[in-house]
């Protein structure tokens, strides 16, 4: 019987001794500054203060702007990893939700829209942070408008990783032909799938429940 | 396909068809009394295979109920001589009180007695004397008047006069001394009433105890003879304190859950929120470990008590030992409890400060604000924190129960198990065989027609022989053979 027992003590210590799996989250917030949308921003603030709310000791967040050139550390406005205590990582919410307040209330508009840089480079910050669950959040229109010479036809590697569109506002063309509307998001929701990742999009910000 | 070149061998399908089926009754005809043995043979090994395995499980099933009742007559024998000892201790202790009563009882008892025998002595009735004069007064009235016996007569008139006077009075002084002798006694009479009380009271105590240790006694040689209605009554018993004891743990459990809500929030500011071991995270597995520590010390007391008996090697400490392990156990309990009282108060604190962060990550401006009636909760939540400790001390108890009824719940539903399947083998077994039969009866259906002649040609051949479809004759034989 003991000797029985050795091998499942044997297979329970090896268990508690390994390294443990990661059950943390890695959240990267994109906003659309680019053009008219930037009058949307205040919105994506509400966005960034759900997932504050929502995220727990572990979890990390960044916030960045869509930008002209969006494949840059310097468009990301905030991040953080969040303390192992939990009184800690509540005093880093609240500094990180002041600070990305304060950017956004002097946020400027951007003349172009570079949303696949933004994703790659959410992409790199979220494989540094070895998360067990990614998450990226695009405040966009997901229109996507780059500055001559910026290249971006490049696949994105998203296996395993969330990607949720909120707030896409239709713009005029759009209205004019609605083709143009849901053709862009079946082109985002392809370039996601295709890269791995699971594609959703959330227009109704006063419902954010499903959001994690 | 297949059936075409089945039928194809002539060129009338029909006529292929009967050709092929008198071939195939011919066939079966033939290997009839081969294929009854096989079918026989199968069936037989199969349903005494079932058989063998029946009994087995029933011989299973009555050595479980065996060992069942062996270790439910000893823990019955055990618990009944824990009582027995038990009510000894008390009727020793109640005649022990009142033996060690029992010199001042009697002294007093008897300084009683011998008052009121000195009081009775004294207040004997002293009779009047009689009076000496009468004889002498009628010889006197007797005499010649002449002789002046007038004279004398007046005087020994006023003579007894006076001395009944003075022998009343001697009278109501002598009764008045009597009855305050008497009055005297009544004291006396009511400490002996009482006492005398106090000995029928303690006597019926010792009448009742030995009534109770007489009845346990029984109860205890029924066990020791291994009645089967001390072993019901000791089963059911079990039972009992088995749904019992589980009732009590499932509350106690509840309580250990509402001890692991108050302390686990804290707990992961003190090892982290964020470490795992396995599926679990550290914080949990910290306050669990912490209550798992206070049900511990609260074994350890009761068996230093003396209350449960879960760990011999405790009970049979010296006294001395165990007077350490109650108040080194009690300590820790002790500090467990304002620890919790501590982690409670935090918890409530940080609550607060999520709620403080929540808000302002919402833009509530209302949740900020401070209930003044808060101090209730915190208090509530350390007072919870610093008595369930003690509360979870108490599980020890249900907990005994629950694991010596355990044996005997698990050996009867055991047992019922076991039952179960000896009669689903049996059935199984019996089936088997008539299954068998059946099956014989079958292969047999598509020869009527040879059989029915053969029974013709058999009772052409011997007159009176049985006549009907198929072997009738020899089912009894068939029947007889699986039967065996």
């Amino acid at each position: 019987m003991k000797l029985r027992l050795l091998p499942l003590a044997v297979a329970l210590g090896m268990a508690a001794c390994a390294p443990p799996s990661p059950h943390n989250t890695g959240l990267y917030i994109l906003i659309d500054t680019s053009g008219s949308y930037n009058n949307n921003v205040r919105k994506a603030e509400q966005i960034v203060l759900y997932s504050l709310s929502r995220l727990q000791s572990g979890d990390s967040i960044a916030v960045a702007r869509i930008n002209t050139g969006s494949f840059t550390e310097k468009d990301i406005i905030d991040e953080t990893t969040f303390d192992d205590q939990p009184s800690t990582a509540d005093l880093q919410k609240r500094a990180f939700a002041t600070r990305v307040a304060s950017f956004l209330d002097h946020s400027s508009p951007a003349p172009y829209t570079d949303i696949t840089g933004g994703m790659l480079q959410a992409i790199e910050f979220l494989n540094e942070k070895q998360s067990a669950h990614k998450e990226i959040l695009v405040f966009s229109d997901m229109d996507q408008d780059l500055a001559k010479g910026y290249v971006r036809n490049i696949p994105l590697d998203l296996k395993g990783v969330d990607v949720v569109a909120l707030n896409v506002t239709k713009l005029h063309s759009d209205n004019i032909d609605p083709r143009l509307y849901l053709g862009r998001l079946a082109k985002w929701q392809s370039t996601v799938e295709k890269g791995g990742g699971h594609w959703r999009v959330i227009n109704d910000l006063d419902d954010l429940h499903g959001l994690f | 396909m297949f059936s075409t070149s089945l039928f194809g061998f002539t060129p009338w399908p029909v006529v292929s068809a009967a050709i092929l089926l008198v071939l195939v009754v011919a066939g079966l005809y033939f290997a009839r009394d081969t294929a009854h043995q096989a079918i026989r043979a199968a069936a037989g090994a199969l349903a005494r295979a079932l058989r063998v395995a029946s009994h087995s499980v029933h011989k299973a099933q009555e050595h479980l109920a065996a060992r069942n009742r062996a270790v439910l007559l000893a823990a019955g024998r055990e618990a009944k001589e824990r009582i027995v000892e038990r009510e000894f201790v008390r009727a020793g202790d109640t005649v022990r009180k009142d033996l060690a009563g029992y010199p001042e009882m009697h002294r007093r008892l008897s300084g009683a007695i011998l008052r009121m025998e000195e009081d009775q002595e004294k207040a004997v009735e002293v009779p009047p004397e009689a009076p000496g004069w009468t004889q002498a007064v009628k010889a006197v009235a007797n005499l010649d008047a002449r002789n002046a016996g007038a004279e004398i007569l007046a005087d020994i008139h006023k003579s007894m006069v006076k001395a009944h006077a003075e022998a009343m009075d001697s009278y109501r002084e002598a009764s008045a001394k009597r009855h305050s002798l008497l009055r005297g006694m009544m004291p006396e009479w009511r400490l002996i009433r009482h006492t005398l009380e106090r000995v029928n009271k303690s006597v019926e105590s010792v009448i009742e105890r030995s009534q109770a240790i007489d009845r346990h006694m029984t109860e205890y040689e029924a066990i020791v003879r291994g009645e089967d209605r001390a072993v019901s009554v000791l089963s059911s018993s079990s039972i009992v304190y088995f749904f019992i004891s589980a009732l009590v743990l499932a509350v106690a459990t509840a309580g250990a859950a509402i001890n692991f809500t108050l302390i686990s929030r804290p707990m992961a500011e003190m090892v982290g929120g964020t470490n795992f071991v396995g599926m679990f995270r550290t914080a949990d597995i910290a306050a669990l470990v912490i209550i798992m520590v206070e049900i511990s010390m609260g074994l350890f007391l009761m068996e230093s008590l003396r209350i449960t008996r879960l760990f011999p090697v405790i009970g049979a400490l010296t006294d001395k030992m165990r007077v350490r392990m109650i108040v080194v156990t009690f300590a820790i309990l002790l500090m467990m409890a304002g620890i919790e009282a501590g982690l409670a108060y935090m918890r409530e604190l940080l609550l607060q400060d999520d709620l403080a962060t929540n808000a302002l990550l919402r833009n509530d401006s209302t949740a900020s604000i401070v209930n003044a009636h808060l101090w209730i909760t915190t208090a509530a939540q350390m007072g919870m924190g610093f008595v369930l400790p003690f509360a979870l001390v108490f599980v020890a108890i249900p907990l005994e129960t629950f694991v010596h009824s355990l044996r005997t719940v698990m050996g009867l539903i055991a047992i019922a198990a076991l039952r179960v399947l000896a009669l689903i083998l049996r059935i199984l077994g019996n089936g088997v065989r008539h299954l068998g039969v059946l099956a014989e009866r079958l292969y047999d259906l598509p020869l009527f027609l040879p059989l029915w002649l053969e029974s013709r040609a058999a009772a052409g051949a011997a007159p009176g022989a049985v006549a009907g479809i198929g072997s009738a004759g020899r089912e009894p034989e068939s029947l007889q053979e699986y039967h065996s």
